[in-house]
């Protein structure tokens, strides 16, 4: 069984964005760059299928800069076998996304999917989704537990209030979440390793995907900063009356 | 624990840290087996969680030893936007005057027609890039955590930090062994005060003829300002207030490109008021009218510190060490005179390198001392460049700012620092705290959250993090002396030179105790400089923590 993982170049969980002073986009120049957290989680599930004897091969995508082979070396270093990148400079788009998905599930003939339930940046949580729909695939997502056995997949999702058990037949798209598992750290002799390993470009173009945006931003602007402290009040009369003058909430 | 299962690699050369002085030494190094035709493997180690997230500089930079090394820097598209246009110095009197000084008085040294304003992190991103091409094995988020020896004595490479190890020492899930790089020499460029570099100096008494190091605690911050305001090319030099009372230092405004300045305040750890607080010296100096013009209506992007090593020529140690060398830094090359520690930190890694590459040409199996190093940097620009500058730093803390000042006026501008005298100055930085009770308080304003702030929304814009469950790497060795001496006689003042607010006193029924938020910790090496009792060890925490600077 072939596997596919969509891995995303994203900003850096612990780098702090801000707003373009001309609120067009969010600033980007000069910051850190990772891996999508949620993309590390199904990466590392896809390799331990593998190391399980389960998975054939692991193929890990992305769609993205020219950098992004910097996150799909990433991906290599902790096990994936190849890699293929799909220059866009652009912002990508979940549609787009998963259509190039799509057409790369049919030139590899994958039998199972595996994305990030949402990436850290545009939090979305969109991809995996439309991409079932595409292929008309079963689809798992938000997985907190894996299981593949005899052409069946068994995935845990977590949902408001509780856990859900559902069996998908392969082929399947499933999504991961954060408690799936802890990515293992790269070592350095399977970095140096990962550098060796093939990394392919493949154009939209070729792929028969037509990438350009159907989105359009309108505008970014940062979270309201919250004020310092609350404020004390005495007596009942007196908070009632700050949430109707002050807070206008009654 | 588990050393038995670490696994190890062989370089020709391990590099520890991927600054200026280290990524110099990597190109130089495969420039040279490049035009020989030789193999050569060389990989440089980082503990940042990517190349640049642990730079922290001004940054003018003189491109002197960057011409040497890509003299076609330009083409190759290095980072340098933004040459300096016009040079200011500036004398605060008090929290609104400013007196600037002609420009016939200002020492030579701080003249900087034909450099570039630049953002060192950026400027070391574009050389590892380069170094890449080259052939170098970058190796980003991993610590060097021990220094290997050979049987003889002789340095033998080092040893990555273990990953995924828990606060309480045993090992989690996702427990990585460290691994051993193995080599023929090992060059240290760790930067100011290197953690492997203090244990070097120690076991090879490398600064047994040198005078004391001395220190400066920078503090910086980077800041959008309104496109009318920024002037792209002007520096700001200055000193005086907030500081007063003996304590010396100096502050920066560069405006750089895209509509950004950097501004910062370098306060000397010689000073002797444990009330002292260099983090609130920097928030009410930007009030001053001379850098608020500038700021206000601008927004704060990104915060940050670093200690600077600035003791000079006469401070600095023996460089070389059986199997290894010092570059950078981490053996105290930068020029106070001028306050660039960059273009020489470089020229060291290009002589190291030289000195490197020879040997290894000639057929040497490694760990031996590689005194060729030192004659070459005796024979270099570089050596003549400290050598002239040796009596600045001496003057200014032996005379005071005014005194000081004119001596190096005099020295620098009238003789090119041939004076025959050499001024020292040799007690620790950390020996000249005074007792809390015979120095005056400091009350600092309160931060406006406009042009000053607090240290915790500072520390956010470092975008600092470390894995909460480590072992913490700010080490006491022994843990009783914050509360029972730091605390009566200096009021604990790790308080307040922390540039983060890692230390806490926290009053419990038990008692009061010291609190180490180690997670916000800048890798800026104060406490390990400052502690008067030198109780504080810092050392490497898990590979890939500490800050995420951007262009800093
Ligand atoms: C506020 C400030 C302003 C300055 N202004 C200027 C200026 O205008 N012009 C100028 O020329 N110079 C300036 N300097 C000085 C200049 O930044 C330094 O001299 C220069 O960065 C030294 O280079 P280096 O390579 O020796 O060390 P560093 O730049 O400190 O680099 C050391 C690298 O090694 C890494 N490292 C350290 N220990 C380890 C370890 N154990 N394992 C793995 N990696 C490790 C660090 O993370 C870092 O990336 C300034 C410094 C400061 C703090
Ligand atoms: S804990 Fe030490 S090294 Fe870390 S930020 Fe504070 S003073 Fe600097």
């Amino acid at each position: 069984m072939k596997i596919l993982v969509g891995v995303k170049r994203v900003v850096d969980h612990n780098v702090k964005v801000r707003v373009k002073a001309d609120g067009s986009a969010v600033d980007l120049d000069n910051l850190k760059m990772a891996i999508n957290p949620f993309d590390e989680i199904a990466v590392e599930a896809a390799v331990r299928l593998k190391e399980a004897g389960i998975a054939s091969e692991v193929v890990v995508v992305s769609i993205g800069p020219e950098k992004a082979q910097d996150t799909l070396r990433q991906a290599l270093a902790m096990g994936a076998d190849r890699a293929i990148l799909v220059p866009y400079a652009g912002l990508s788009e979940p549609l787009a996304v998963a259509k190039t998905l799509k057409a790369l599930v049919a030139k590899e003939a994958a039998q199972l999917v595996m994305l990030g339930k949402q990436a850290i940046d545009d939090d979305c949580n969109q991809t995996g989704q439309m991409l079932a729909a595409l292929l008309d695939w079963p689809q798992g997502t938000f997985a907190s537990e894996l299981k593949v056995a005899d052409g069946q997949v068994e995935v845990v999702r977590e949902i408001d209030g509780g856990l859900e058990t559902i069996a998908l037949a392969l082929p399947a798209v499933v999504s991961v979440d954060l408690r799936l598992n802890e990515p293992r750290f790269a070592s350095l002799p399977s970095i140096m390793k990962a550098k060796k390993k093939p990394l392919e470009q493949v154009t939209a173009e070729e792929l028969g995907v037509d990438l350009s945006p159907r989105l359009e931003l309108l505008s970014a602007v940062e979270p309201p900063v919250r004020q310092a402290g609350g404020v004390l009040v005495a007596t009942a009369a007196e908070l009632v009356a700050k949430l109707k003058t002050e807070a206008a909430v009654l | 624990m588990s050393q038995t299962a670490r696994e190890s690699m062989e370089f020709d050369v391990v590099i520890v840290g991927a600054g200026p002085a280290g990524l110099s030494a990597a190109c130089k190094l495969m420039q040279q087996a490049e035009a020989a035709g030789q193999e050569l493997s060389v990989c440089v180690v980082e503990k940042g969680s990517e190349v640049g997230a642990h730079i922290l500089s001004g940054a003018i930079l003189e491109t002197r030893a960057l011409d040497e090394l890509f003299p076609d820097w330009a083409e190759r598209g290095a980072p340098l936007n933004t040459p300096v246009t016009q040079d200011q110095i500036l004398l605060l009197h008090n929290q609104q005057r400013a007196l600037k000084l002609p420009n016939w008085m200002v020492p030579k040294t701080l003249h900087n027609e034909g450099n570039y304003i630049i953002s060192l992190g950026n400027l070391c991103r574009w050389l590892a890039e380069q170094a890449e091409a080259l052939g170098v094995e970058i190796f980003p988020g991993f610590a060097a955590s021990e220094v290997l020896y050979r049987e003889d004595g002789s340095v033998k490479g080092i040893a990555t930090g273990d990953m995924g190890v828990g606060r309480n020492g045993e090992a989690n899930d996702s427990y990585m062994p460290g691994m051993e790089l193995h080599t023929k020499y090992t060059l240290f460029a760790e930067g100011c005060r290197g953690h492997l570099g203090k244990e070097l100096y120690q076991r090879f008494a490398l600064d047994r003829d040198a005078d004391c190091q001395h220190y400066g605690l920078g503090i910086k911050e980077l800041w959008d300002i309104e496109p009318s305001k920024h002037s792209p090319g002007l520096v700001l030099h200055g000193t005086g207030w907030p500081l007063s009372d003996g304590t010396s230092g100096g502050f920066f405004l560069y405006h750089g490109d895209n509509n950004q300045v950097v501004a910062g305040l370098i306060v000397d750890l010689n000073y002797s008021n444990p009330h002292l607080s260099p983090f609130d010296e920097f928030q009410r100096l930007k009030h001053h009218p001379a850098l608020a013009q500038y700021l206000e209506g601008g927004k704060r992007v990104a915060y940050g510190a670093r200690a600077i090593a600035k003791g000079g020529f006469n401070a600095l140690p023996k460089m070389t060490f059986p199997g290894g060398l010092l570059i950078g830094c981490n053996a105290g090359t930068l020029n106070f005179a001028k306050i660039k520690g960059t273009h020489t930190a470089m020229k060291s890694g290009l002589l190291a390198a030289e000195a490197v590459f020879e040997a290894l040409r000639q057929g040497d199996s490694g760990g031996n001392e590689l005194l060729a190093y030192s004659e070459r940097f005796k024979a270099s620009w570089l050596y003549e460049e400290l050598h002239s500058s040796r009596n600045f730093g001496p003057a200014l803390h032996k005379f005071g700012q005014v005194l000081g000042g004119a001596f190096n006026f005099i020295d620098q501008n009238l003789f090119g620092g041939k004076l025959p005298i050499r001024l020292r100055d040799n007690v620790p930085d950390h020996a000249q705290m005074k007792q809390a009770a015979l120095c005056p308080r400091i009350v600092y304003p309160k931060p406006d959250g406009v042009l000053s702030f607090d240290k915790l929304s500072s520390v956010f814009l470092s975008n600092t993090n470390h894995v909460e469950d480590q072992p913490c790497h700010l080490q006491l060795l022994d843990p009783d002396v914050p509360m029972q001496h730091n605390l009566p006689r200096f009021h604990e003042p790790a308080q307040r030179y922390c540039p983060a607010g890692v230390y806490e006193v926290i009053q419990e029924e038990a008692g009061k105790r010291l609190q180490i938020n180690a997670q916000n910790c800048l890798h800026c090496k104060t406490c390990d400089i400052k502690d008067p009792a030198q109780n504080i060890r810092w050392i490497a925490p898990e590979g890939g923590g500490g800050p995420s600077y951007p262009n800093m």
